[in-house]
């Protein structure tokens, strides 16, 4: 290996990629929304938009709204359905060079069942990350990852209609995400990555109605960043299976936080909104950092957060 | 479409809140059209966070293209302070602007407030067509000089709130006692301002049969059809239930947005 280009590589169970840096789910539509900004085949990998089995229109607007250092968001979940998805979004996809991974969630655990398997033998797609932050519509709309067990049906479903690597992605809205862990492991995740959107709410004093539509919506951006550095330091101390971190990543720096805590990759989502190129700039910086630092490895960084205080 | 560091040559108060802002970009001004918008990253800080929409209100020379905007958060302050020569993050042109009539029809252009901005760069695109330019305000203090605009030989009237100039009233009287005037003639409506006022725009429009595309504004995230967090809803001639304002706009045939939902 070229003494000034340090190998960026890092491997997520099954899944390598070419560099830690993936964009997140939601954040950053299909791809091709950005493709005339930069070089896509650039990043780690790419998370599509959250798929459902049938189209969805999302929630009413307003859908986002700023809060300090973030942004609330009600989408809805907006999304064509996974018949679309396969016809218009997955041809393109595969003529790139890069890791793509489906976001899937369900309003059921045969939903997710049914996703997993109408997803099963295609080419183009590396992986799966299931959303587990969404409301379980048979147990009265509370979210299937605020529960260990529901979480590791979704999980063991998805594992056994899934021919891919499955990463489930764990909400932080819960009491103690290392339990979620540790269950979905034990189900069969391949992968864990967090964190989801922390539920949040916003009001209008002028008019005293909540600033979103939805009344709550997800808390993303530099905001959430040190709850989810928290959380990925619990659960890579809990669990074997590769974590994947990200929440409030806005540079390298905080990228870094994010290695040095565990995490064998990061996501990066709001900062797409702010940066388009966020992604990239990122990949390069780290680079450089670890040049500078004579890191020959990227994943020669990775967990070694250090206690010693002196 | 890019996104660059972009040069800001002035940046002053023209009206009561209102800057005038010129920004060097020949690639922008390369695709842009009237009705598009750019993203401006107005502070490199994080708060605030989001880059703020403004359309594109004109062109100068063949490198500079112009945001007129009015202060009214902490967004559109920072950019108010802002200073000849520092650089900005922009990125654009985006969305969907609006169709031009062909030539020899009539237009009417209906701005209410800062809603004139994309309504400026659309006048100066039809300069050879028979307009009608109405601009609305709430008092003659916030009434944007166009006279940098090139504009001369148009029709213009103006209405305030406050009566303090023109008509007193809402700017949609002088639009109403212009259709019912002008019986043979069918003209093409442009429009941009407060909901309200589309709203009754749309509604003159449709009762009188004539074409009408309006600007509308929504809270916006990526600009670039990314976050989904745009939508307004459609009515009931389109076969989806939102539109995405940055992708599928922020241009629309008025009678293709469901006014009592938007
Ligand atoms: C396509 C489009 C074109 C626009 N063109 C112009 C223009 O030419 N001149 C101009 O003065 N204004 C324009 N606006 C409105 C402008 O984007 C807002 O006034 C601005 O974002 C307010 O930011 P703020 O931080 O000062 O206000 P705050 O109220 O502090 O903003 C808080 C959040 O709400 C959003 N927001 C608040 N009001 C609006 C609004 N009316 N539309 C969209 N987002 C809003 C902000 O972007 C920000 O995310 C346009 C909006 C859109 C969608
Ligand atoms: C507008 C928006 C839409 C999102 N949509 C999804 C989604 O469809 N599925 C999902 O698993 N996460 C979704 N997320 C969560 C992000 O992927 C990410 O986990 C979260 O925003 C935290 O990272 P960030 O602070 O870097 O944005 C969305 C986030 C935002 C802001
Ligand atoms: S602003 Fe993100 S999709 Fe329109």
């Amino acid at each position: 290996m070229n003494e000034n280009q340090p190998d960026l590589k890092v491997r997520i169970g099954p899944l390598e990629l070419k560099n830690p840096v993936l964009t997140a789910s939601g954040t950053f539509g299909y791809g091709r929304e950005f493709s005339g900004l930069f070089d896509l085949n650039l990043l780690g990998g790419i998370v599509v938009k959250g798929l459902s089995l049938k189209p969805m229109a999302g929630n009413p607007p307003p859908r986002i709204v700023e809060t300090p250092c973030g942004m609330l968001n009600a989408i809805g979940l907006a999304n064509i359905g996974l018949d679309l998805f396969l016809e218009e979004k997955l041809p393109w996809l595969k003529t790139l060079d890069t890791t793509v991974i489906v976001n899937i969630y369900g309003h059921s655990i045969d939903e997710y069942g049914a996703l997993a398997a109408g997803l099963k033998g295609l080419d183009g797609i590396a992986a799966i990350e299931v959303n587990i932050s969404c409301p379980n519509v048979e147990q009265g709309g509370m979210a299937f990852g605020t529960n260990p067990s529901v979480s590791a049906q979704v999980t063991e479903t998805v594992v056994k209609n899934s021919d891919k690597p499955v990463i489930v992605k764990l909400s932080p809205n819960v009491t103690d995400v290392r339990a979620i862990a540790l269950a979905v492991e034990k189900a069969g995740a391949h992968a864990v990555s967090l964190i989801n959107t922390l539920t949040g709410m916003a009001i209008d004093i002028d008019s005293r109605k909540p600033k979103l539509a939805n009344i709550f919506g997800g808390l993303s951006g530099p905001a959430i960043r040190p709850v989810a550095v928290y959380m990925v330091y619990q659960v890579v101390r809990s669990v074997k299976i590769p974590v994947i971190g990200g929440g409030g990543i806005m540079d390298y720096r905080d990228a870094l936080e994010f290695l040095i805590a565990g995490a064998r990759a990061v996501q990066i989502g709001t900062a797409n909104f702010v940066n388009p190129e966020a992604g990239v700039e990122i990949i390069n910086d780290l680079k450089e950092f670890c040049i500078e630092k004579g890191i020959e490895k990227i994943e020669d960084i990775i967990g070694t957060l250090c206690f010693t205080r002196d | 479409m890019t996104e660059q560091k972009t040069e800001i040559i002035f940046n002053s108060q023209v009206a009561s809140g209102t800057f005038l802002m010129g920004m060097r970009s020949p690639e922008i001004i390369a695709e842009a059209a009237p009705g598009q918008f750019v993203m401006i990253r107005v502070s490199p800080g994080l708060d605030p966070i989001l880059r703020r929409p403004f359309s594109i209100c004109g062109i100068q020379r063949d490198d500079i293209f112009l945001v007129l905007y009015r202060v009214i958060g902490k967004g559109t302050l920072a950019l108010s302070r802002v200073t000849q020569g520092e650089t900005l993050s922009v990125l654009g042109p985006l969305g969907r602007g609006f169709n031009l009539p062909e030539k020899g029809r009539k237009a009417i252009l209906v701005s209410g407030g800062i809603g004139i901005a994309p309504l400026i760069f659309l006048a100066q695109k039809m300069h050879d067509m028979d307009i009608l330019f109405l601009s609305g305000y709430r008092s003659k203090k916030e009434i944007v000089p166009v006279g940098w605009a090139g504009l001369s030989g148009i029709k213009t009237f103006i209405s305030t709130d406050d009566g303090t100039i023109g008509h007193k009233g809402p700017i949609t009287d002088l639009l109403e006692t212009d259709i019912s005037g002008s019986s043979h003639e069918i003209p093409f409506v442009f429009s941009c301002g407060p909901l309200p006022m589309l709203k009754r725009v749309a509604e003159t429009t449709l009762e009188h049969q004539i074409p009408c595309q309006v600007s509308v504004e929504t809270h916006m995230a990526c600009g670039l059809g990314a976050c989904q967090g745009c939508a307004v809803r459609t009515s009931s001639q389109v076969n989806r239930t939102y539109f995405h304002v940055c992708q599928d706009g922020p241009v629309f045939d008025s009678r293709s947005l469901d006014w009592k939902n938007l």
